[in-house]
């Protein structure tokens, strides 16, 4: 691990100045990602803000709307053992549970997990070449054993997918993040907070450098009834998702008044195809369509080799996870069994 | 970690308040039931601190990365990877390792008990991070059945493959704590 310096803020504002005291700073909160990192020198930062002692950002609170807001430093397990998340955003409770283990879960925060970083092998290897981490060097991933990898939204210069398994349930819910930086908060859209890797598979999330991320709110609940968070992987516990769906529809009567989809493990961010969700309004939910919306989300999936597989996988997954979501039968976290 | 730009702590006594070095940070730390000031350099994990300063071994280094809960201690009642936590980021934080886990006479946690009837080890060398990590499993509550105590033991490997052993020894305690 490289040396750094280290600072304690004691509010937002003097953490957002510490952020911005130098380019090579980072954030650390539940450390879960970041000092992994360090100790494979991939992450070299220069000054380390410690935020975990920041008043405010360790609450969930009511909305006003029927919403949540949940602070940044909250933990996963917090969050998804929290009555109210589960009662009101159960896909969200499904989704974190399905993710790391208890200890991580117990010690990573809900800014960390949506700040989590690959875990692209060429990214955590800093013998290879890495857009992401070296920018300019190349993307081994490409030609190279890339069975983790995107088949959506790649580039030239990456393949690297997000690993969270929350920010997908949160994707699918529509959650808004709450960052403060130097010229004050604002507010950024779970669909606009991760980016594509286009020429620049450095930049994550379009979050600044000198910005921190304050809390996420969810919005007023609709999906608590028909959901499921499907997650396939090469273990049954502690891995990352070769292909995951988050699937949810607000129902009316016996037809969809709204679907929501969201797939994890096959981009650089959440995958969203709003034009395939719109397909299903006011359909009665049956496997004929889903298929459908199946081939509409997965259109120019492209796989590399190793990764080829998910094309159909993710297919199959999509499927399932909406006839789980239509039938009001969810995904068990602890017998894995798919039905 | 070798810290070559730094002096080595050589004749460190962990009974002894510890004394700043060049780049280190002071922390307070109750271990154990025991109120410790310490100082520390910021990059040292806590499981380094346990281990390097303060001697108590009874925590593990595995992976070192938070993949196989070796490591696993109980901090402010949770169970995390020390491994991946920074020391200095604790600071005030109550932690409990296997070692403080025993009554103060000796008598051992029902947990440790468990094992032991169970037989739920054999090298041994996983099972300080297995036991610290059943008792968080047992004080979260959120595991019953065989399969659910599986599921959120899954951050606890163990080369040897007592996994059935360890089950039911967690089990074992379960019901007995149910039947409280």
């Amino acid at each position: 691990m490289n040396r750094f310096s280290y600072a304690r803020p004691g509010s937002v504002a003097d953490a957002v100045r510490e952020v911005g005291s130098s380019p090579a700073a980072k954030v650390l909160a539940g450390g879960t990602n970041l000092v992994d990192l360090m100790k494979y020198n991939v992450e070299r930062p220069a000054h380390l803000v410690d935020v975990t002692r920041l008043p405010g950002l360790k609450e969930i609170e009511e909305t006003g709307e029927g919403g949540l807001r949940i602070g940044a430093l909250v933990s996963n397990s917090d969050v998804a053992y929290d009555p109210r998340v589960q009662e009101r955003y159960p896909l969200l409770s499904s989704a974190i549970l399905a993710g790391a283990t208890a200890q991580l879960r117990n010690a990573a925060t809900t800014g960390g997990n949506l700040l989590q970083r690959t875990r692209c092998y060429y990214f955590y290897d800093a013998a290879t070449p890495c857009n992401k981490r070296a920018p300019g060097t190349g993307c081994p991933a490409k030609t190279g054993v890339n069975r983790i990898h995107a088949i959506l939204g790649t580039s030239e210069h990456c393949i690297a997918t997000h690993p969270s398994d929350m920010a997908v349930a949160m994707a699918a819910l529509e959650a808004v993040i709450h960052a403060s930086g130097p010229n004050g908060e604002r507010e950024i859209p779970i669909a606009e907070f991760h980016r594509l890797p286009g020429d620049t598979p450095e930049r994550d999330t379009n979050l600044g450098a000198d910005e921190v991320v304050t809390a996420v709110t969810l919005p007023t609940p609709r999906f608590a009834t028909n959901y499921t968070y499907l997650k396939l992987r090469d273990r049954l516990s502690y891995a990352f998702a070769l292909v995951s769906v988050a699937a949810a529809f607000d129902m009316e009567g016996g037809t969809v008044r709204e679907a929501r989809i969201a797939l994890g493990g096959v981009a650089h961010k959440p995958w969203r195809v709003p034009e395939a969700e719109a397909m299903l309004k006011g359909v009665v939910p049956e496997r004929g369509a889903f298929a459908m919306v199946a081939e509409r989300i997965l259109q120019g999936a492209q796989g590399y080799g190793g990764n080829s597989f998910k094309i159909e996988l993710a297919r199959l997954a999509i499927i399932r996870a909406l006839s789980q979501a239509a039938a009001g039968t969810p995904q068990s976290q602890t017998d894995k069994r798919i039905q | 970690m070798a810290d070559l730009d730094l002096p080595a702590r050589q004749g460190f006594t962990p009974d002894a308040p510890s004394a700043a070095l060049p780049g280190e940070i002071p922390l307070t730390l109750t271990i154990n039931g025991e109120r410790r000031e310490l100082h520390v350099r910021p990059w040292t994990t806590l499981l380094d601190l346990l281990r390097e300063d303060l001697h108590l071994y009874g925590t593990k280094k595995g992976c070192d990365h938070g993949q196989c809960g070796a490591c696993t201690v109980l901090v402010d009642g949770q169970r995390i990877n020390s491994c991946l936590a920074l020391a200095v980021s604790k600071d005030g934080c109550e932690v409990t390792t296997v070692e403080g886990l025993a009554a103060p006479d000796g008598a051992l946690h029902p947990m440790q008990e468990a094992f032991i009837e169970h037989d739920a080890f054999q090298c041994g060398y996983c099972t300080p991070g297995q036991i610290c990590s059943a008792v968080g499993l047992v004080q979260e509550g959120h595991a019953r059945t065989p399969d659910e105590i599986r599921e959120q033991m899954s951050g606890n490997i163990c080369r040897c493959g007592a996994y059935t052993n360890i089950v039911d020894a967690i089990e074992d305690v379960l019901a007995k704590e149910t039947a409280k």
